[in-house]
């Protein structure tokens, strides 16, 4: 009994870690919609603008601290090994290294926009901005290592959040593309008056 | 680009012949900057040296202190049309480290010509006035910017002065971009620095940072080429010409409906009908003048031809010297016309960089245009959208088109009624000011 | 630059500033600080010259950090004359 019990509870903190990724995916996917609405200037209707920009910002936080919940109950799981340091540094793990190293390599692209955006009255918009393209990089990387490591999508509905969530973002991403191609005549995000006819112009 | 006026370089009076050898020459009256008898060709070092006699050097702390307090004294300002005191500048430049000179000959005003006919007929004196200014502020680098139809003038100068030896000033000459804004001072720098001719963030300000992270010294060349007369003959004979508030000299470009448009040197404080005079009289009845520049104001004829040209003597009629234009319209020209084709120019040469600049220029010439044509209904509009677009910029070119309208409004209102009834005035077919092409921007 | 002069009739508040050229037009500085923060008819804003007064200086101070283009500073009013 009790070792049906301590069975059930190991197995729970990997129930928890794959929860908690897939909590993560969803939530990371609403953070890359939400950051290309408020670029984009796409928000529904009479939505004020600040609500995508400060949504984006809030729930990118609330991602940190579900990533920390799931990068912990990863490790401390009793049935992988993939030590304290895989968490950053990429293939480094014992167990499955191409799909944590992944996760460890979105974890490095995150960590970097998450530092930069804290920081980001210090180091100027430049700056900033610089290191916040990364995370288009970190995204894909971070999908890849939710497929990979996942080993759910045989569950139907996990299928279902995965390529909802790829379809989410694949959507915002060409919107974002089309974006930028619209405005690439006119420096910054401003169009000049004589060629205002694209897009609507930059908001 | 418009080449600049048929007859430049006439001037207010003959010059002084050269002094007997041996004896240091009198120190100018009018002419002072510019040639005695225009020879269409730049004063030669030596011919520069005959006449104005050997530069001032400053050679010892002592000699430096001493001269920067007669440029104090002598009230010099800026003549790039800010006004801007000239020992101001050049004291808190010297405060600085490793500070940069550079003289602004970029002249991106079309209907403005001074600054090249200085250049193409005193560069020595603009290259003096410069390598002053370095010495003054501890400067051991001298830019001069230069309109590209003066560029050669001032090079084959800079040439003949030979190199300097070490620990000398070094000069260095660059030809300017075109376009309107590219004369602002912040524009000079980030041309140099980067190639874009376009002002920057207002601050940190440019006796601060400026090119390369120096402070940096910017006057415009007419001021320089005053300085080194300063440096030669002292506070006292400067202040001789002008009035006591605003003393030294000008330089003027009048055009427009006169006989003879050229750039001539003024005192400060002439009246505006005698200067007009120096320029053979208007051509034709003179209904209202353009004063300072594009970016300056409109007055009616009859309320300042007797003003003196000086802050004081215009700013009854809203108006200022700025950088030196003085544009005559004539009675049978549409001053509307002609303002809406000018504010056109400045809403395209917006640099582009802020939101109601680029945007509200734009929308402010259409507005101009569409009164031009006879629409009246749209002032109010006009009006609103100026209030909006004043001082929103990151440099002064919105506050001078606005500024333009508005002046345009007020000295011709009665052309807005007669557009209105459905005619107008203007019945010349050529217009007056000049205006780029879109080919030449 | 906004306003010509820095001053306010309240010295000593401190004055929100806006860099033109940063500035996009994005328009979230007016959602968020009604009471200072206007947009003229471009979606540009236009900051009042008074300064903030002590009842809006966290909202102030949000907004500045909520520009998406870091475009806003809050800068220390000229003290009392």
């Amino acid at each position: 009994m009790s070792a049906a019990a301590s069975l059930a509870g190991q197995q729970g903190l990997w129930f928890l870690s794959r929860a908690s990724g897939l909590t993560l995916l969803i939530a990371c996917t609403a953070v890359l919609v939400l950051g290309i609405a408020a670029r984009t200037g796409a928000a529904p209707g009479r939505l004020p603008r600040f609500v995508p920009a400060e949504l984006h910002r809030n729930l990118a936080l609330f991602c940190v601290a579900f990533l920390v919940l799931h990068v912990v109950t990863a490790l401390l799981d009793p049935f992988v090994t993939i030590g304290w340091a895989a968490t950053v540094l990429p293939f480094l793990s014992g167990y499955r290294p191409l799909a944590i190293g992944l996760g460890a390599l979105a974890v490095d692209l995150g960590g970097a926009v998450l530092l930069t955006s804290l920081l980001r009255g210090r180091l100027g918009y430049r700056r900033w901005r610089a290191v916040h393209w990364l995370a288009y990089l970190a995204w894909p990387v971070a999908f890849a290592h939710s497929l990979t490591a996942g080993g759910d999508l045989h569950i139907w509905w996990v299928a279902l959040v995965e390529w909802g969530c790829g379809a989410a973002a694949a959507t915002a991403l060409l919107a974002r593309a089309f974006h930028a191609l619209a405005h690439r005549g006119s420096r910054g995000s401003r169009t000049r008056p004589g060629n205002r006819g694209l897009a609507g112009g930059y908001r | 680009m418009t080449r600049a006026p048929a007859g430049l370089a006439r001037y207010a009076r003959a010059g002084q012949p050269g002094p007997p050898p041996g004896r240091p020459p009198a120190p100018p009256a009018l002419p002072r900057l510019l040639p005695a008898a225009p020879s269409g060709q730049p004063a030669s070092l030596a011919e520069h040296l005959t006449r104005y006699g050997p530069r001032a050097a400053v050679l010892t702390e002592r000699s430096r202190v001493g001269l920067l307090r007669e440029v104090q004294e002598s009230g010099l300002t800026g003549r790039g049309g800010a006004a801007f005191p000239a020992f101001v500048k050049l004291s808190t430049v010297a405060a600085g480290r490793d500070p940069v000179v550079i003289a602004n000959g970029t002249e991106g005003e079309p209907a403005s010509a001074k600054d090249k006919v200085l250049l193409t007929s005193s560069p020595h004196l603009v290259l003096d006035g410069a390598v002053l200014a370095a010495e003054l502020t501890g400067a051991r680098q001298v830019i001069v910017v230069a309109h590209r139809d003066a560029v050669a003038a001032v090079s084959a100068a800079a040439a003949e002065r030979g190199r300097p030896g070490r620990g000398r000033v070094q000069i260095t000459v660059r030809a300017a971009a075109g376009g309107f804004v590219a004369g602002e001072a912040r524009a000079v720098v980030n041309w140099l620095s980067r190639g874009r001719p376009v002002p920057t963030a207002a601050y940190p300000r440019l006796f601060e940072r400026g090119l390369g992270g120096a402070p940096t010294l910017l006057h415009n060349v007419e001021t320089l080429a005053h300085l080194a007369l300063i440096g030669r003959y002292g506070a006292a004979w400067f202040r001789s010409a002008g009035t006591p508030a605003e003393p030294g000299s000008m330089l003027v470009t009048v055009r427009g409906a006169v006989r003879v448009p050229s750039v001539l040197e003024v005192g400060l404080g002439t009246p505006l009908q005698d200067i007009l005079e120096l320029a053979g009289g208007p051509s034709v009845p003179v209904q209202a003048l353009l004063l300072g520049g594009y970016f300056g104001s409109w007055a009616r004829a009859e309320e300042v031809i007797g003003q003196p040209f000086s802050a004081a003597g215009l700013a009854g009629a809203g108006a200022a010297p700025g950088a030196g234009l003085i544009a005559a319209l004539p009675a049978d020209a549409c001053g509307l016309a002609e303002t809406a084709r000018v504010v056109r120019y400045l809403a395209d040469s917006s640099a582009g960089q802020c939101g109601p600049c680029l945007f509200g220029l734009d929308a402010v010439a259409g507005q101009i245009e569409q009164l031009a044509r006879g629409e009246r209904d749209g002032l109010p509009l006009l009006r609103r959208w100026l209030g909006q677009v004043d001082r929103r910029g990151a440099c002064a070119h919105p506050d001078g088109a606005v500024r333009l309208v508005r002046s345009a409004l007020r000295v011709f209102a009665s052309e807005l009624d007669q557009h209105d009834q459905g005619w107008c005035r203007g019945t010349r077919p050529d217009p007056v000011l000049p205006v780029p092409s879109r080919r030449d921007r | 630059m906004t306003a010509a002069s820095g001053r306010s009739p309240h010295p000593g508040r401190p004055l929100i500033r806006v860099d033109p050229i940063a500035c996009a037009g994005r328009g979230l500085c007016a959602e968020l600080l009604p009471e200072l923060i206007t947009l003229d008819d471009w979606g540009f804003p236009m900051i009042a010259d008074r300064g903030v007064p002590p009842h809006l200086a966290a909202d102030a101070r949000a907004t500045v950090k909520a520009c998406p283009l870091l475009a806003l500073r809050l800068i220390p009013g000229p003290g009392p004359t």
